[in-house]
């Protein structure tokens, strides 16, 4: 069976904590790419988004977000929306669970991609999200930055990007 | 954690990672972000704490008109 799941490039933040993380160079040769996050943020709150940047652009990204936050459901647009992380007000250590999963990055047309998070909480208000958003630019996917919308990534916080092949 | 701000870059065609210290641009870039994002925190804040308000004071008339709190859960899905 061909290998179609490849672990192209993973990071893990250390003791001066990080800001930004970036992967650039991205190789063109996959359908899709997946990026899987374990972060924790320093924003004085239980949770902390999470921001994309493709190509360096903040520029026409649009997300519909659907949540839960441990006592009620809702839902928010946002731009570019990328996930949650726990907060320094979240149980000590806790750290999230995101996948982002980004369909068809060398595509002219505009880029779709799907968020799926979890911030951890040893409390009642622990928040899960799913989002579906977009990136309307022509250009193909070649760098990607993650970074947390308040905070900085705290020491630990492991970002991993995947490159995933049709066949 | 330290007082300069990084950030991380990881070269996916080489492997190269470097930790980048943050320009001063960069560093206001970033202020000007959180300062955004605490803003969107409190209005989406507010907006929930306006919504459950409303809820409360909607199932406390319904109450008042005589129904039982499992009618109130009924009509509340």
């Amino acid at each position: 069976m061909a290998i179609t799941y490849i672990a192209l490039s993973t990071t893990t933040v250390g003791s001066g904590g990080a800001s930004q993380v970036e992967f650039s160079s991205i190789p063109q040769t996959y359908n899709d790419l997946k990026i899987v996050v374990s972060g924790r943020t320093t924003q004085a709150s239980t949770a902390d988004s999470v921001y994309f940047r493709f190509n360096n652009s903040t520029a026409n990204f649009n997300a519909r977000v659907l949540y839960a936050s441990g006592s009620g459901v809702g839902n928010f647009t946002d731009t570019r929306y990328a996930g949650s992380e726990p907060g320094s007000s979240a149980t000590a250590n806790a750290f999230s669970n995101i996948e982002l999963y980004i369909g068809n990055y060398t595509t002219s047309s505009n880029k779709i991609y799907l968020v799926d998070s979890v911030t951890e909480n040893n409390a009642v208000e622990a928040y899960t999200y799913l989002a579906a958003a977009q990136w309307s630019n022509s250009a193909a996917v070649t760098s990607i930055i993650v970074e947390p919308n308040a905070g900085t990534f705290v020491q630990h916080t492991t970002i991993t990007l995947y490159g995933i092949k049709n066949s | 954690m330290t007082d300069k701000l990084t950030r991380i870059e990881v070269n996916c065609a080489t492997g190269e990672q470097k930790v980048i210290e943050l320009t001063a641009a960069e560093i206001a870039e970033l202020d000007q972000q959180r300062a955004k994002a605490e803003e969107e925190r409190a209005a989406r804040e507010a907006e929930e704490q306006a919504k459950a308000a409303a809820k409360a004071a909607a199932e406390a008339k319904l109450a008042a008109l005589g129904l039982t709190a499992e009618e109130i859960a009924a009509i509340s899905k």
